[in-house]
């Protein structure tokens, strides 16, 4: 039942959004949020409609991804539109008792949970289309300009790396330690929260020992193969911007200029807070 | 030949609690020359692991010099140095792979190297290619057998062309079809890449298949010889507590119960050919 564990949310393919350089996908994706959040205006929140669902259809990851996806976050966006109907002052559309609902805080409500909603389906698409090691690829070469600042981006790299390693091992040995402990009589499908908790304490605690040993081979590894550090490392693969990231940055750029477009020239729909 | 590994009565131990110290090895030497495929025998805490993390400088004698490849593994400095010449594969495949991805990790060694991006990628498929691992190469360690992530690791180390390569044990997690391949793909980087070799074991039917035999036994090198000479001694090793290939053993046992048998035995094929040889004579007789 571990096994069905996937690591990081990656949904392999061949579009050009699964090949592009995963630093410009990093950069495009923060341009992105910028933009959701520059709309001031609602119309501008419209021009991510037809990126998000262009972008969604070039890397053809299925809808169904999406409401997956979306799903966690529900709640929030739910808890928050709700605070905002109720509690922002404006025009009073309804009222009971103490409870009203203005046309300001329904406009905010919307554009809010619209907002959320496409952020999350938004950056969703970064971890759908990268793989978790081009991902901490694209991190470490695109913060490496803050090694001066002595940031130890590499070393933070070669750690998120290790754990990616590392997830499935780890998964089949919790699995085998779960067999072994259930084979000796531990029960750990019964029983209330504190119970099943404390019956979990036999399956951890060989776990983390067995974790300890592990890392500290693996540092006798490492050092065995010449590894000390970041300094005077090379990489096999290099990254490269081609002329496919140029196109998307555009697209991008002309995207976030409409929305900047629209929020100083077109009419005022909705007043919104 | 050039002698690669040149220990000199080293002695080697951790220290205890009452500051004491416990022994591991007393006043080992040992030379091994360029090309050598040594199999190192002898049971647990013998000290033969601890003298293959002499080798390359992972552990450092408290008494004696190591030297490797003309460094004295004293020398911090050229530490490095040492260990891009002398790879060393350990017991637990799952331990020693980094990366996520089968040719990233065979990329590490080089890529810690310093290496130019293009000749890390030569390196890295013709490292695959000598291991038979070049159809993985896209693979997660994680969806591999045993066998075939030590031949990965195998693989990682002799990217960063090593001339020698200690293995721990190599063959101690797997089946028996994982050690096959691993044995056969030690015997040909011995063989074709000449890259020397010495295999840290306690298997006999791998050690039988080196040109060199050195058995430990409490910190000492109890012998040192061919593989035929080393299983003649079939009491004396039984005594350390440790077997003899199975045909050597029967032949043993046969001798001993009175037929004539040679003492130099080490394969099924050899065996059976002594003992077609024997029934003959039994038959002309």
């Amino acid at each position: 039942m571990l096994k069905d564990i996937t690591i990081g949310q990656y949904f392999p393919g061949q579009s050009i959004l699964h090949e592009m350089d995963p630093r410009m996908k990093i950069v495009l994706t923060t341009v992105y949020i910028i933009m959701l959040f520059a709309a001031s205006n609602p119309l501008g929140l419209c021009v991510s409609i037809p990126f998000l669902v262009l972008a969604y259809g070039v890397s053809r990851i299925p809808a169904v991804m999406i409401l997956r996806s979306l799903k966690p976050v529900l709640p929030i966006i739910i808890f928050t539109s709700l605070l905002n109907m109720f509690f922002i002052d404006g025009q009073v559309l309804w009222q009971l008792g103490f409870l009203k609902i203005t046309l300001q805080g329904l406009t905010t409500a919307i554009v809010m949970s619209i907002r959320i909603l496409f952020l999350i389906a938004g950056t969703s698409l970064l971890t759908y289309t990268t793989s978790p090691i081009a991902l901490t690829d694209g991190i470490e070469r695109l913060f490496s300009p803050l090694k001066r600042l002595k940031l130890p981006v590499h070393e933070l790299a070669m750690m998120m790396t290790i754990a990616l390693r590392f997830i499935p091992t780890l998964v089949e040995e919790t699995d085998k330690i779960m067999s072994a402990q259930k084979a000796r009589g531990a029960d750990m499908e019964s029983g209330g929260l504190t119970r099943r908790a404390k019956a979990l304490i036999p399956i951890l605690i060989p776990l983390f020992v067995s974790a300890f040993r592990r890392a500290d081979e693996l540092a006798l590894a490492m050092e065995c193969r010449c590894y000390r550090g970041g300094e005077g490392r090379t990489r096999m693969k290099q990254l490269k911007i081609h002329s496919r990231d140029i196109f998307c940055a555009i697209f991008v750029g002309v995207c976030f200029a409409a929305v900047i477009a629209i929020n100083l020239w077109a009419p005022v729909v909705l007043t919104m807070r | 030949m050039e002698d690669i590994i040149t220990a000199r009565e080293i002695t080697f131990g951790y220290p205890k609690e009452n500051n004491q110290i416990q022994l591991v090895l007393r006043g080992v030497s040992l030379t091994i020359q360029e090309g050598e495929f040594v199999a190192i025998l002898g049971h647990n805490g013998s000290g033969k692991s601890t003298i293959a993390k002499h080798m390359n400088a992972i552990l450092v004698p408290n008494e004696g010099t190591m030297t490797v490849c003309g460094i004295d593994t004293k020398d911090e400095e050229k530490l490095y140095d040492i260990r891009r010449q002398v790879g060393m594969v350990f017991q637990n495949p799952d331990n020693q792979i980094v990366a996520t991805i089968v040719e990233e990790d065979v990329a590490f060694g080089p890529e810690n190297m310093g290496v130019e991006p293009s000749r890390i990628r030569e390196l890295v498929d013709q490292s695959l290619e000598d291991v038979g691992m070049s159809e993985y190469k896209h693979h997660a360690p994680h969806q591999l057998s045993g066998g075939q992530k030590q031949r990965v690791a195998i693989a990682g180390i002799i990217a960063m062309r090593p001339r020698c390569i200690v293995l721990d044990e190599p063959t101690a997690m797997l089946d028996p079809k994982g050690r096959r391949e691993v044995m056969r793909t030690i015997q040909r980087l011995n063989r074709e890449n000449s890259i020397t070799i010495v295999l840290i074991t306690h298997y006999m039917e791998e050690a039988a298949k080196a040109g060199r035999v050195v058995v430990m036994d409490d910190g000492q090198i109890l012998y040192d010889d061919t593989p035929k000479h080393v299983f003649s001694h079939v009491r004396e090793l039984k005594e350390v507590g440790l077997d003899v290939p199975q045909a050597t053993e029967l032949c043993y046992e046969l001798r001993q119960a009175g037929y004539d048998l040679p003492e130099d035995i080490l394969t099924e094929e050899e065996c059976a050919q002594a003992l077609c040889h024997l029934l003959e004579r039994g038959k002309a007789v």
